[in-house]
């Protein structure tokens, strides 16, 4: 009986219509949190003494990379729901966490890239964080070309869910790299147990953009995962009724 | 939970345990290749080879960048706060270089004990602070405070 709210959580229809009532708010959420904190950090936020306003880059660059990280164990976690409980819901999540994530790891490379030329001298090195970040990118690549890869669908989830599942150990060796090896990548700024290292004028809207990267995250997500269940429950009657009513 | 789930999820368990433990082993094997560069204290300590292409990471010390008044030539020290190491270098440093700022530089260790470097990065810290909240602070160019790098 305990794990009755679980079950129901994994029922396709229950989602779809539950997620309906919270897409429009998360969209309104994200456009507001994102403008307000591109402006501000673009903007207003003043610039940094030794980098000048190259520095900016960071109120897309860390949100991404945050997500990136995050995105992963997202799509980890749905994939062992989805191995244990053999619920349809959690694969179709986890098949939409991998396009996004790749996104997102993709958006933190290039800006990364963009950023370190003019600090740096150099766009690319090969050190700890960099390359432990585009091994990342190669995994949900990976889990992405996997879940196509085979035409029968419960195969497919199992084997990218396996894959994803095996991808965890790099997350803490991403986010530990900076602080165990020598790169040319500098540590943490935002710490949680430690005062963070940027001025509050700068944090305030580098925060703003984190949460409503949180937000496009999961505005994302769910749209793509009810894209999903649509298309893999196309024979169902909610489905055809879903289908016919938004027409 | 059913017996099967519970098996199911062992199974998930042990196989993301299996396989952090197979890559910590790995990393643990490689950590010293996992590093960019090397600290002058391994330059110091002879683990360093000479004439081989390597990289060199530490603070530039305050008032040891000499530049060549008819070229692009420029000398300077790099520290760990245990050792030092010289390096040459004849092309154009990056904006960010900076005495007391931390550089990565890539070349050969000539027999001489000091670095002939093709190539030099400023690797900047992770500290943002405006311009007026950087000059109250004090002076930030020295390698004392452990000489991050």
């Amino acid at each position: 009986m305990a794990w009755q709210w679980f079950h129901r959580l994994g029922s396709p229809r229950w989602f779809y219509q539950k997620t309906n009532v919270w897409l429009p708010w998360l969209a309104l959420a994200s456009v507001v949190l994102l403008s307000v904190g591109t402006v501000w950090g673009l903007g207003f936020a003043p610039e940094d003494a030794k980098q000048g306003n190259s520095y900016r880059i960071i109120f897309i660059h860390v949100p991404a990379a945050f997500l990136a990280l995050a995105g992963y164990y997202i799509m980890a976690i749905s994939g062992a729901i989805g191995l244990i409980w053999k619920m349809k819901l959690s694969f179709a999540v986890m098949r939409a966490a991998a396009p996004i994530g790749a996104v997102l790891t993709f958006i933190s490379l290039f800006t990364g890239a963009v950023w370190g030329k003019p600090t740096w001298g150099t766009y690319w090195v090969w050190d700890a964080r960099i390359t432990s970040m585009l091994i990342l990118l190669f995994l949900y690549i990976g889990v992405m070309a996997l879940s196509q890869a085979v035409s029968r669908e419960q195969v497919a989830d199992k084997a990218s869910a396996l894959l994803a599942l095996v991808g965890t150990v790099n997350i803490p060796i991403i986010y530990k790299s900076v602080d165990w090896w020598f790169t040319l990548h500098q540590p943490a700024t935002i710490r949680l147990t430690e005062s963070s290292s940027i001025d509050p004028s700068m944090f305030y809207p580098l925060l703003t953009m984190i949460i409503g990267f949180y937000c496009m995250y999961a505005w994302t997500l769910l749209t793509h995962t009810r894209a999903l269940l649509l298309r893999r429950e196309v024979r169902t009657q909610w489905a055809q009724q879903e289908l016919a009513g938004g027409k | 939970m059913h017996p099967v789930r519970k098996q199911r999820l062992i199974l998930v368990l042990v196989l993301v345990t299996l396989s952090s433990v197979a890559v910590g082993f790995v990393t643990y094997a490689m950590r010293e290749n996992m590093d960019y560069f090397y600290a002058p204290s391994a330059f110091a300590a002879g683990e360093v080879p000479f004439e081989k292409r390597i990289r060199a990471g530490g603070c530039v010390v305050p008032g040891s960048v000499q530049r060549a008044e008819d070229s692009l030539d420029v000398r300077f020290v790099i520290t760990d706060g245990e050792a030092e190491l010289a390096v040459v270098f004849d092309k154009i440093l990056p904006d960010l270089f900076a005495e007391g700022e931390a550089a990565v530089i890539s070349g050969r260790l000539m027999q001489d004990g000091t670095m002939r470097a093709d190539q030099v990065l400023a690797k900047h810290d992770e500290t943002y602070t405006p311009p007026e909240v950087a000059e109250s602070m004090v002076s930030h160019e020295s390698c004392a405070d452990g000489a991050k790098i």
